[in-house]
């Protein structure tokens, strides 16, 4: 059984977090680029080259790309012969989290659900993380992070279909999802799409879709057309970036597709704003 | 579409010369509130007691700042989703204010509002909080510091970049920008 020290992980965790709040993804300012030269409004134009003007700020001075920070989203698959020294591997992510919102700056925004008080003083700085945890092969640990900002979260939905929906009532019911958003998720996004599973299955797969670098291609043919088809009928909705008109209103669509139960075509839309801060490491 | 620089305090005669759609660099004194010191100024107004700052001509910004780093004034500071001060910012208007900055839509009753007391709403760009960060030269809470990143601050921009959204005309840059660019089958 290969062993990983507690530490290692929270130095980790907190250097992915530091990194992200700063750094936009190479895949994700790629997009941007390709989404200006595209736009043919040029309110939206303008408004994209802001966002990467603020991106090489952001990197050059150290400063957090986006106020809203996010809460701190990890899918983490730990191999079966590996164990953590000297702690709970949950224990170690949220303490690598908690550091790294900590040295770089970033805001803490998690808070109770009703009183809305914030937690920072008493569960921790932005904690708890939300963790997906699953058990795979092998002696290593892959965590994936992001962070995720409340406005685009606030826009997504999740509905069971019946199987007689298919694939044109998932088409509909994503751009109904997107046109009711407008520009509040703060457009271009990424839409995150998970079919099939059970309705948690559904919603769990749509936010792990998002972590997925832009411009990558999705291994089913099939699926791939179908992102295909639904990025080409959202971007006709015309709300082009932050909402003010135009042809780039999504960067990618990506699907995360599961077998299902013979009565339910479950259906989730996690919707993901251009400030896409998504990063992984094995350890 | 016209680009303006305006200095706070706005006047009747600054807004309803602007249209949807005009580019604005804002500088001079701003305050900003999210819900929670919104709900506290309304609920003061109702009451008839003093605000913490005069709403003539004002600019609110709804914004939650990240924590300064050591020697800025603030944080990243970009705009936050604006429907959740719908309900709030009819009355802000009615007393005096004549501006807010935020994204995303709102409510039929804030463009009303824009259009009886001179209001105008501005869209900042949503995830530029390094950027906007930078044109904020001062920052100091005023009220409500136990609200944290949502307390009330008084801060002062330098060619602040706003994009006219509602203004007192009745338009809508959403609607018209949408309208203009929608392919229908």
């Amino acid at each position: 059984m290969r062993e990983i020290e507690f530490d290692v992980v929270v130095k980790a965790v907190r250097d992915m977090i530091v990194h992200c709040g700063t750094d936009l993804p190479q895949d994700t300012y790629d997009a941007l680029e390709e989404a200006m030269e595209n736009e043919k409004s040029p309110v939206s134009k303008e408004v994209i080259r802001q966002i990467l003007e603020n991106a090489n700020i952001a990197k050059d001075e150290k400063r957090p790309l986006c106020q809203d920070t996010g809460l701190a989203v990890f899918f983490v698959n730990v191999g079966e012969e590996v164990r953590i020294k000297g702690g709970l591997l949950r224990d170690a992510i949220n303490k690598g989290t908690e550091q790294g919102y900590t040295d770089a700056y970033l805001r803490a925004s998690t808070c109770e659900p009703f009183s809305r008080l914030n937690l920072k003083d008493t569960v921790g700085y932005n904690l708890p993380a939300i963790i997906h945890f699953d058990i795979v092969a092998g002696d290593k640990i892959d965590i994936e992070y992001a962070a995720k900002g409340g406005g685009s979260e606030n826009v997504s939905r999740a509905r069971v279909f019946p199987p007689a929906a298919g694939k044109e009532g998932i088409i509909n019911y994503v751009k109904e999802v997107i046109s009711d958003a407008g520009g509040n998720p703060c457009p271009p996004i990424t839409i995150g799409v998970g079919i099939g599973g059970t309705f948690e299955k559904a919603c769990i797969s749509s936010k792990h879709a998002l972590f997925r670098d832009l411009g990558s291609v999705n291994e089913d043919p099939e699926m791939d057309e179908m992102e295909k088809d639904i990025l080409t009928e959202v971007n006709k909705l015309g709300i082009g970036a932050m909402g003010m008109g135009g042809t780039e209103t999504a960067l990618a669509v990506h699907i995360e597709s599961n077998p299902c139960h013979i009565a339910s075509l479950p259906v989730s839309v996690n919707v993901q704003c251009h400030s896409s801060r998504h990063t992984h490491i094995t350890i | 579409m016209a680009e303006y620089t305006l200095t706070t305090p706005l006047t009747s005669e600054d807004t309803k010369m602007l249209e949807a759609g005009d580019t604005v660099l804002l500088n001079g004194t701003i305050y900003t509130a999210r819900d929670a010191a919104h709900k506290r100024l309304v609920d003061l107004i109702e009451k008839g007691e003093e605000l913490p700052f005069d709403l003539e001509g004002s600019i609110i910004y709804f914004v939650g700042p990240t924590p300064p780093k050591p020697g800025d004034p603030i944080g990243s500071a970009g705009p936050t989703t604006s429907y959740r001060m719908d309900s709030y910012s009819p009355t802000m208007l009615k007393h005096g204010s004549k501006g807010m900055i935020g994204k995303g839509k709102r409510d039929q009753a804030v463009k009303d509002a824009c259009v009886a007391y001179d209001g105008i709403y501005f869209g900042a760009t949503g995830g530029a909080g390094a950027l906007l960060g930078k044109k904020i030269t001062s920052a100091e809470v005023i009220a409500y510091p136990e609200l944290g990143p949502e307390a009330v601050r008084k801060i002062t921009v330098k060619d602040f970049p706003v994009t006219v959204i509602n203004d007192t005309h009745g338009n809508d840059l959403y609607q018209q920008g949408r309208e203009q660019y929608e392919i229908k089958d």
